[in-house]
């Protein structure tokens, strides 16, 4: 029986040589227990020694190995080759993100944005070993939960045409994160957020494509996130109306 | 090594590319159907304003084909409009119970009853 | 970062989205296609009726309701609907959306309060 195969299409780009990049076609052996991932690691070792890609977990754990398969953002960890077969599957980068070089894209500007919103609980207090933990009901934790399963993968990135469209929207993953902290009980932080979540370059630049929730392999839903900042910041903004004498 | 990252550009028909995206589009360009219909009622009302005669007219002018083809073309955009608010309104108001977070099918349901409710009186109104 | 300002259009969004999703699907349907078609009758929207119903002031206010939000709400979809397929974001297109949707709201209340 010969073996079966199946076509993969990625885009090379090396900086050195290239001057746009240029899709390569390669054929690797078809297993249906095979990831994008695996016939990636299969060329690479394999086939062309030359081709980059970064990936760490193989568990959709890392959220290092984003990429766009067939157009669509999604973990080549996590997408199986049996959903594609017999049809020639295309790789690429991160859309909405610089190319480094092959399948890496250049995420800095997401890694400053995740800083800006200061993802981290800021207490009212400081507080001391001794004064014990925090403590935190489950159902106080469940209001925030599903916003800490980010794992940073940048697929929402890749999927909001309005990132795309103005780069300097502060985007889903970290308005999520945002939006996760100010949730959180034990966090006096908001006020700083709301900085940046508030600004016209934070929640403001949403239209609610959704797209970001869709693909998100985390099930965070950043879309929800952003739509209930906006309506706290439009509560906000009203009350400060109402009352100019307010703080603020 | 010196770095040349690779600016792509996001093609302007970006909306096209995708489903998802071309149905997201289609919901937005409900806006051009809503808006222009909310100046057709002003119009309306103007003409209400003007007396019997000219508000005649205007009821006539309902029954020319370009004006049933353009509320037919509204009506199908006010239904999307109608489906995808539904639709996404969970995600802005999210429902927790103790411990436990709802999901948002009750929220979308309940919606499309007020709605029900609404249009069903609104018709009633208009037959009385 | 500047406190921003968008919260007054997108509030108006907001309430004319949530507006239209309720009653323009019906609206249109009875004034554009049932009575047009003769679905319904005539009488649902005749001179008599309509004159009493714009006279009356809570209707008036509720006809204003039904003018005014929808028209804000589709103004700033507008708007963010043009930057998605290109325009570039900027006064211009801003005054013309906003300005459309203000002129608009300005005539429905002279006509309502003229009527
Ligand atoms: S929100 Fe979801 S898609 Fe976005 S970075 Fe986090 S895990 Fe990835
Ligand atoms: S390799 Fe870690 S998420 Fe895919």
């Amino acid at each position: 029986m010969t073996e079966q195969t199946l076509q993969v299409e990625i885009l090379r780009y090396r900086p050195e040589t290239d001057q746009d990049p240029a899709f390569q076609t390669y054929t690797v052996p078809y297993r249906d227990d095979w990831v994008i991932l695996d016939a990636l690691n299969h060329i690479k070792d394999n086939i062309d020694r030359t081709l980059s890609y970064r990936w760490s977990c193989h568990m959709a754990v890392c959220g290092s190995c984003g990429m766009m398969i067939n157009g669509e953002p999604k973990l080549s960890c996590h997408a199986f080759l049996r959903d594609y077969y017999p049809n020639k599957v295309r790789i690429e980068p991160l859309a909405n993100f610089p190319i480094e070089r092959d399948l890496v894209a250049v995420t800095d500007d997401f890694m400053e944005k995740l800083e800006s919103v200061k993802p981290y609980v800021i207490p009212k207090q400081e507080r001391a070993v001794d004064d014990g933990p925090h403590l935190q009901t489950p159902a106080q934790l469940n209001a925030f939960k599903q916003y800490t399963m980010c794992i940073n993968c940048l697929l929402c990135y890749a999927a909001c045409p309005q990132y795309g469209l103005t780069p300097n929207f502060v985007g889903p993953a970290a308005l999520a994160l945002a939006h996760r902290y100010n949730l959180d009980t034990r966090d006096a932080g908001r006020e700083q957020r709301q900085e940046i979540a508030a600004s016209n370059e934070g929640v403001w630049d949403c239209t609610f494509v959704g797209e970001c929730s869709q693909v998100c392999p985390k099930s965070v839903d950043p879309a929800a996130a952003i739509q209930q900042t906006k309506i706290a910041s439009t509560i906000d903004w009203y009350k400060a109306l109402l009352n100019p004498w307010g703080k603020r | 090594m010196s770095r040349k990252p690779y600016l792509r550009k996001m093609p302007k028909s970006w909306w096209l590319a995708q489903r998802r995206y071309t149905s997201y589009m289609a919901r937005e360009m409900s806006c051009v159907f809503i808006g222009a219909y909310s100046v057709l009622i002003v119009l309306g009302l103007y003409r209400l304003s003007q007396g019997r005669a000219e508000y005649g007219a205007f009821l006539e002018a309902l029954q020319s084909p370009p004006s049933l083809v353009f509320h037919a073309a509204a009506l199908v955009f006010a239904l999307i409009h109608t489906v995808s608010w539904f639709s996404l309104a969970p995600k802005a108001m999210p429902l927790q119970i103790g411990e436990k977070k709802l999901s948002g099918g009750p929220v979308v349901l309940a919606h499309y009853a007020v709605w029900v409710v609404v249009s069903a009186g609104v018709l009633l109104v208009a037959r009385i | 970062m500047a406190k921003s300002n968008k919260p007054i259009v997108w509030s108006l969004f907001a309430g004319g989205g949530m507006l239209s999703a309720f009653v323009t699907p019906v609206l249109i349907f009875i004034t554009g296609l049932a009575v047009p078609l003769g679905l319904m009758s005539l009488d649902s929207l005749s001179y008599d009726r309509m004159l009493v119903l714009a006279q009356n002031p809570i209707a008036k206010i509720v006809l204003f309701a039904v003018i005014f939000l929808p028209l804000w709400h589709a103004a700033h979809r507008l708007l963010t609907t043009l930057h998605d397929l290109g325009l570039p974001k900027g006064r211009i297109a801003m005054t013309l959306c906003y300005g459309a949707a203000a002129l608009g709201s300005i005539a429905a209340a002279v006509v309502l309060l003229r009527i």
